[in-house]
C-alpha cells in the first residue's frame, strides 16, 4: 500500500501509533475491538498467563504479538522462547506438532487458528488478554477524500445498526421520517455528494452488504466455526464500545 | 613546393580523431550517466518518501527493540536496539554459513572422489545422491528435516537422554556447558605451546624428509601432543572445569548449550545440497588432470590414496576452486531462507521483524544487502587469494 499498488487495506492490522504516522498510513476507524490472547494445549494443565514461565511460544513474524509478548512477560518477570514463523499455519503447524508450548496471537485469530488444529478440542484459549488490539481498515495518507469515504462507510454501517436497518427492512425504511434514516438512507439531505458518491450510498450498503451486526454474526459470529461474541464489538447502547459519529 | 615548417612533434592525429582521447571521452560521459542515474534514483526515493509521510535516516537503530529472539551467540535481551538485532541476526548467519561451508566442502569431496571410484555400488550411490539432491528445491529440503524429520522427535518430558548429561528431544539437543574457572589460563597456554610445537616437527620433519627420505610420523604425534600437552595444563591447574548440565525445567530444559531444530535443519539441508554441487565440481577437478600424472605416480609406486592426495588433487584444485567460490556465496546467500522456519539469522530477525515493526523498508533492506554483499566479496577475495597461490607458475 505505501508504494501504490493498493487503496486500501482490509484486515486485522493493529492502529498503533508507529504505523499511523512513521509509514505514511491512516487509519480509517476500527471496525473490531480485539485483544492478544494464548492457545495452549489443554494436556499441559496450565489455566492462566501467569503459569507460562519458560514456554516456547510460536508466533508470526513482524506482527504487534511479538512486541506484546516480551513486554508482557518481561512485566511479570516470566522468561519465554519464542519461534517466529512467516506465515500463520506455520504457527499452527509448529504448536500442532509440539515445537511450542504457546501459540500467541489476537483472540479473534486464534480463534479461527483453533478451529483448522485436527482435534480443536484438544486446545483452549486462556482467559487472559494482554493487549488492546483496534483493528480497522487502512488507508494512504494523501487522499483525504478516499480516507473520509472509507471512514463513513464504516460509520455508515454502525450507524445503520444502531438505526435498526437491516438487509430485509431496508426497502421498507426508504418510506421512514425518522430524519437520522432518511439522511442515512439518502432519502433527504446531500450526504452523498459531501463524500463524492451518490446520493443512495447508505441504502446501497446496507442492501448489499447490511449492517454492522449482520456483518458481524454473517463472518465471525458466534453461529459461524469462529464462534466470536460481540463483547467489547457490541454497540455502546447494548454494553459495547462500538459507536459512530451521526451521519449529518 | 609548400615551405613546411620542422615540426620536433610527431605528426599525430587531431584530438578528436584521437582513438585514446575518444576512449577517454566516452568513458567519462559514461561514468557521468551512472552517477547521475544513481543520483536520481536516491534524491527521487527520498522526496517521494518524505511526501507520503514516511520517515527516513537510519535512527531507528537506537530505539528498543521490544522483541525476543531465540538464539543468539551474544547477549540479547528485549530492552536492547535495533542495531543489537542486527548483530544477533549477523552472527546467527555467519554461525549458519561457517558450519554449512566445513559440513559442504568436506561431504562434497567425499562424494566427488566416490564418484569416481572403481567400486561400482559407491560410484552409483554417490550418483544418486546427487542427482537426486541436485535437482530438489532447497526450501524443500528444509521443510523436509524441519516437519517432516525434526519435528518426530519426542517432547521434553520424554526426551531420549544419554547419562543424563546428554538430551534429545523437538526442541532441540542440549549437552553440557564447560564453565571455566581460575586457573583456565594456564590450559590456553598449553594449547599454544602445543600448537608452536607441532608447526616446529612439522617444518623439522619435512627438512629430514628431503634430505634423507626417511617418513616421520607427523600426523600422529602432532595429535597427541596437541591432546596430551593442554591436559598435562589441565591436571596440573587442579582441573578447574565444571559443567552445567541440562535439566528439565517446567517446559524445558535449562542450562548447558543447546542446537534448536531450526538451526539443525538448516544446516543439514544447506550442508547437504551444497554438497551435492561441490561433489560435481570435485569431480570434473580431478578429470581435469591429465591421466599421464596418475600413471607416473603409480608408476613410482604410490598407492591410490597418496596419488589422490599428493598428485591428483593439488593439480585438480586450480580448477575445483573458482566454481567452489560460487557454492560457498550461494550457501551464504541460501542461508537466508532461515525466515520459512524460524531460525533468528539476519533476514528473519532484521529484514523480517525490525523491518516491519520500524517500517523503514529502504534502509533496513539496503543494509541487509550490503552485509550480503559484504560477506561475499571477502569470501571471494580470500579464495582468489588461494587460487594465485596454488596457480602453476610459469618459469
Amino acid at each position: 500500500m505505501q508504494s501504490g499498488e493498493i487503496d486500501m487495506l482490509s484486515r486485522n492490522t493493529t492502529w498503533t501509533l508507529t504505523r499511523d504516522a512513521s509509514l505514511g498510513l491512516n487509519f480509517a476507524g476500527v471496525n473490531y475491538y480485539d485483544g492478544q490472547g494464548f492457545l495452549v494445549n489443554k494436556g499441559i494443565g496450565v489455566d492462566d498467563a501467569t503459569q507460562l514461565d519458560g514456554a516456547t511460544v510460536c508466533i508470526q513474524a513482524g506482527t504487534t504479538t511479538e512486541l506484546n509478548l516480551a513486554d508482557y512477560f518481561r512485566a511479570k518477570g516470566m522468561e519465554f522462547k519464542p519461534i517466529v514463523f512467516d506465515t500463520s499455519e506455520q504457527t499452527v503447524q509448529g504448536f500442532a506438532s509440539g515445537r511450542c508450548d504457546v501459540l500467541t496471537s489476537d483472540r479473534s485469530q486464534l480463534a479461527a487458528l483453533r478451529s483448522k488444529l485436527a482435534d480443536p478440542s484438544s486446545a483452549k484459549i486462556l482467559p487472559n488478554t494482554i493487549s488492546k488490539e483496534p483493528l480497522g481498515p487502512v488507508v494512504r495518507q494523501g487522499d483525504d477524500q478516499w480516507f473520509n469515504l472509507v471512514k463513513w462507510v464504516l460509520f455508515t454501517q454502525i450507524n445503520a445498526e444502531e438505526l435498526g436497518i437491516t438487509m430485509e427492512n431496508v426497502d421498507d425504511m426508504l418510506k421512514s421520517d425518522n430524519p437520522n434514516v432518511q439522511r442515512l438512507l439518502g432519502t433527504d439531505g446531500d450526504m452523498g455528494a459531501k463524500l463524492g458518491v451518490p446520493a443512495d450510498f447508505g441504502y446501497k450498503i446496507v442492501k448489499q452488504v447490511g449492517n454492522y451486526g449482520e456483518m458481524y454474526n454473517r463472518n465471525v459470529g458466534p453461529d459461524t466455526p469462529l464462534g466470536l461474541d460481540r463483547g467489547l464489538n457490541a454497540l455502546w447502547t447494548e454494553g459495547g464500545i462500538m459507536y459512530a459519529p451521526p451521519v449529518r | 613546393m609548400k615551405k613546411q615548417a620542422i615540426d620536433s612533434r610527431p605528426a599525430g592525429p587531431k584530438p578528436w580523431y584521437d582513438p585514446r582521447v575518444r576512449s577517454i571521452f566516452f568513458q567519462i560521459v559514461a561514468l557521468s550517466l551512472v552517477f547521475w542515474a544513481g543520483w536520481t534514483l536516491i534524491g527521487n526515493t527520498l522526496s517521494n518518501m518524505e511526501s507520503r509521510g514516511i520517515s527516513t535516516g537510519f535512527g531507528f537503530l537506537d530505539e528498543t527493540a521490544g522483541f525476543g529472539i531465540i538464539m543468539s551467540l551474544i547477549p540479547y535481551d528485549a530492552t536492547m536496539s535495533y542495531g543489537r538485532t542486527f548483530l544477533v541476526g549477523l552472527t546467527n548467519t555467519l554461525l549458519v554459513s561457517a558450519m554449512g561451508i566445513v559440513a559442504a566442502t568436506i561431504l562434497g569431496f567425499v562424494l566427488g572422489v566416490a564418484r569416481l571410484s572403481s567400486n561400482w555400488l559407491v560410484a552409483k550411490v554417490a550418483l544418486v545422491y546427487i542427482e537426486v539432491i541436485r535437482n530438489i528445491p532447497l526450501l524443500l529440503q528444509i521443510f523436509f528435516w524441519y516437519f517432516a524429520v525434526l519435528s518426530n522427535l519426542p517432547s521434553p518430558r520424554q526426551s531420549v537422554e544419554v547419562g543424563n548429561a546428554l538430551f534429545l528431544n523437538n526442541r532441540g539437543l542440549y549437552f553440557p556447558e564447560p564453565v571455566t574457572q581460575d586457573g583456565f589460563g594456564l590450559v590456553w597456554g598449553g594449547v599454544l605451546v602445543a600448537i608452536v610445537a607441532v608447526m616446529a616437527i612439522r617444518r623439522w620433519a619435512k627438512k629430514r624428509q628431503l634430505a634423507t627420505g626417511q617418513i616421520f610420523p607427523t600426523f600422529k604425534v602432532g595429535v597427541s601432543i596437541l591432546i596430551l600437552l593442554p591436559l598435562l595444563a589441565y591436571l596440573m591447574a587442579g582441573q578447574p572445569l565444571t559443567w552445567d548440565v541440562p535439566a528439565l525445567k517446567g517446559f524445558n530444559f535449562g542450562g548447558g548449550i543447546t542446537i534448536i531444530p531450526e538451526l539443525a535443519a538448516l544446516w543439514i539441508a544447506l550442508s547437504l545440497y551444497t554438497a551435492s554441487f561441490i561433489a560435481e565440481i570435485v569431480r570434473s577437478g580431478i578429470l581435469s588432470v591429465s591421466k599421464g600424472q596418475t600413471e607416473a605416480s603409480k608408476a613410482l609406486g604410490l598407492p591410490n590414496g597418496l596419488t589422490l592426495r599428493l598428485v591428483v588433487i593439488p593439480q585438480a584444485m586450480r580448477v575445483i576452486t573458482p566454481p567452489l567460490t560460487s557454492q560457498y556465496l550461494n550457501l551464504v546467500k541460501n542461508s537466508s531462507l532461515a525466515t520459512a522456519i524460524g531460525y533468528p539469522d539476519l533476514v528473519a530477525v532484521f529484514m523480517g521483524t525490525t523491518l516491519n515493526q520500524t517500517g523503514q523498508a529502504v534502509e533496513v533492506v539496503a543494509i541487509t544487502m550490503a552485509v550480503y554483499l559484504t560477506i561475499s566479496l571477502l569470501i571471494s577475495l580470500f579464495m582468489n587469494i588461494y587460487n594465485r597461490a596454488v596457480a602453476i607458475k610459469e618459469r
